[in-house]
């Protein structure tokens, strides 16, 4: 039976960053993936690298999202080199649009609250509509933008690619990659795991459990407790266009190549991967009425993914009591986090413990606390 | 490209504009099928390397026979021909903004 250092269970953008991390550091990494008919939550990722709105009340939240924002073009980097890979980064700013009076209150309230909350870091900036024509000058917005909420260190990342990146430089450092070949039972044994799939068995000194919606059944048998739910998110998608948005809004964003994609929906539905009219509509509604010009562009794709959800919203970084080697990760946004699993989270890891700064996202939590 | 197999039966006939030149077609084939008995069957030049392409899964989930008909971008192997249509092939990513002043 191979014996590995790290099994890394979940190839998508969570648990691939993780491992990259630790292929640079640790001997042998393997990494399992499910098969393409999976509930991969990776393909439901909108490419947002972003901080508006996250962490309110959680300041760890925050702190962490802040610090791997702060990390994320070291890390694109880093990962294009070794991968050979452009991911189409691009940090210059990240908007979120209001369109009316109300909106923007909010916003700008929030985010003056995020600012107090960290002690006064100037992440955010409330821009009136002319402030917003001033930025972009050749976007033809609609009248009912009234404003925007500026996130000054955002930016975007094309998910696919960057999936792709990750798993290229797995490889190229010596790492394994399986895909077809999902988990389904690790078992703790003497001096660390076994971990088998239906086609194999593998051994390991520690496990990495990052499998998405899988990660509640897997890690039970290492007694954890990861409560997750699912969560659609459909997205539209359009023909290809000249450049007419250079920064990526919430909701909305234009690819290198030039299309437009459009994602507003969080929908509590079960494991439903379906598409509807009714979303695409008020997606739509929303879209043109940021970008008028869009009533004129073709639709080319809409497509649904489950996304991950934890019961606050925010990630679940846990170690197992009992096995220390044991670990299992969720997330909602798997590509802001990417930099800090790559970086932090992978050397904690390979270290073997997870430090008390991630304390605050342990599952427990969701439970009264009894002592 | 391509040629009827049954040339001897004589269809009613309309006529197509392709980028400017007439085409004799069959009333209600898709537009991707004449387009394929060009010489020069290719529907667009793509947007980021301007490479051609042309008619390709002929059910209308490829997007690679998008061609400006009647004004519109279209897909050609799901429209059916009419007199008179006016197809355009279209060359680069689609500039929303000139085609409204266009209008």
């Amino acid at each position: 039976m191979d014996k590995y250092s790290t099994i890394v269970v979940g190839a998508g953008i969570v648990g691939a960053a993780v491992a990259f991390g630790l292929v640079r550091k640790t001997s042998r990494v393997l990494v399992l993936d499910g098969n393409d008919i999976d509930y991969r939550a990776s393909r439901a990722n909108f490419g947002l690298i972003s901080q508006q709105g996250k962490g309110l009340g959680m300041p760890a939240y925050q702190q962490l999202t802040r610090q791997s924002v702060g990390r994320w073009s070291d890390f694109n980097r880093q990962l294009s080199a070794l991968s050979g890979i452009d991911p189409h980064f691009e940090q210059a700013g990240g908007l979120s649009f209001c369109l009316d009076e109300t909106e923007f209150r909010k916003r700008d309230f929030v985010a003056q609250q995020l600012c107090k909350q960290s002690g006064g870091s100037p992440d955010f900036e409330m821009l009136d509509r002319a402030d917003l024509v001033r930025l972009l000058p050749d976007t033809p917005l609609g009248p009912d933008v009234y404003g925007a909420c500026l996130g000054l260190r955002e930016g975007h990342v094309n998910p696919m690619r960057l999936l792709l990146a990750l798993q290229q430089a797995i490889l190229r450092r010596g790492g394994e990659l399986r895909s077809g070949d999902a988990v389904n039972t690790i078992r703790p044994v003497r001096h660390g795991f076994v971990v088998e799939t239906a086609r194999d068995r593998f051994g390991a000194d520690s496990v990495l459990i990052a499998a998405g919606i899988g990660t509640t059944a897997l890690a039970a048998q290492v007694e954890l407790d990861i409560p997750l739910t699912p969560q659609r998110g459909q997205i539209l998608v359009t023909e290809r266009l000249k450049r007419v948005l250079p920064l990526p809004a919430s909701g909305l964003r234009q690819t290198r190549e030039g299309s437009i994609t459009i994602g507003f929906t969080e929908e509590d539905v079960g494991q439903d991967l379906g598409t509807t009219v009714e979303a695409a509509v008020v997606m739509s509604r929303r879209a043109t009425r940021i970008l008028p010009m869009l009533r004129h562009a073709n639709l080319v794709r809409q497509w649904a993914g489950l996304r991950v959800l934890t019961p606050d919203g925010y990630p679940i970084y846990a170690q197992s009591q009992r096995y220390r080697g044991a670990f299992a990760l969720a997330c909602h946004s798997g590509i802001t986090l990417a930099a800090f699993h790559a970086g932090e989270l992978a050397s904690a890891i390979n270290a073997g413990d997870l430090p008390n700064t991630l304390a605050p996202f342990h599952p427990r939590r969701f439970y009264v606390q009894k002592n | 490209m391509f040629r009827r197999i049954d040339p001897e039966i004589n269809y009613n006939q309309v006529t197509v504009y392709i980028d400017g030149h007439g085409v004799a077609a069959e009333p209600g084939e898709p537009l991707a099928a004449v387009l394929l008995r060009l010489d020069c069957p290719i529907a667009r030049k793509t947007p980021i390397s301007a490479k051609p392409r042309a008619p390709y899964c002929m059910m209308g989930i490829c997007f690679e026979c998008m061609m400006v008909i009647d004004g519109v971008l279209s897909r050609a192997c799901v429209t059916a021909v009419q007199q008179g249509m006016q197809v355009e092939r279209q060359c680069g990513a689609r500039d929303i903004e000139a085609w409204k002043h266009k209008k």
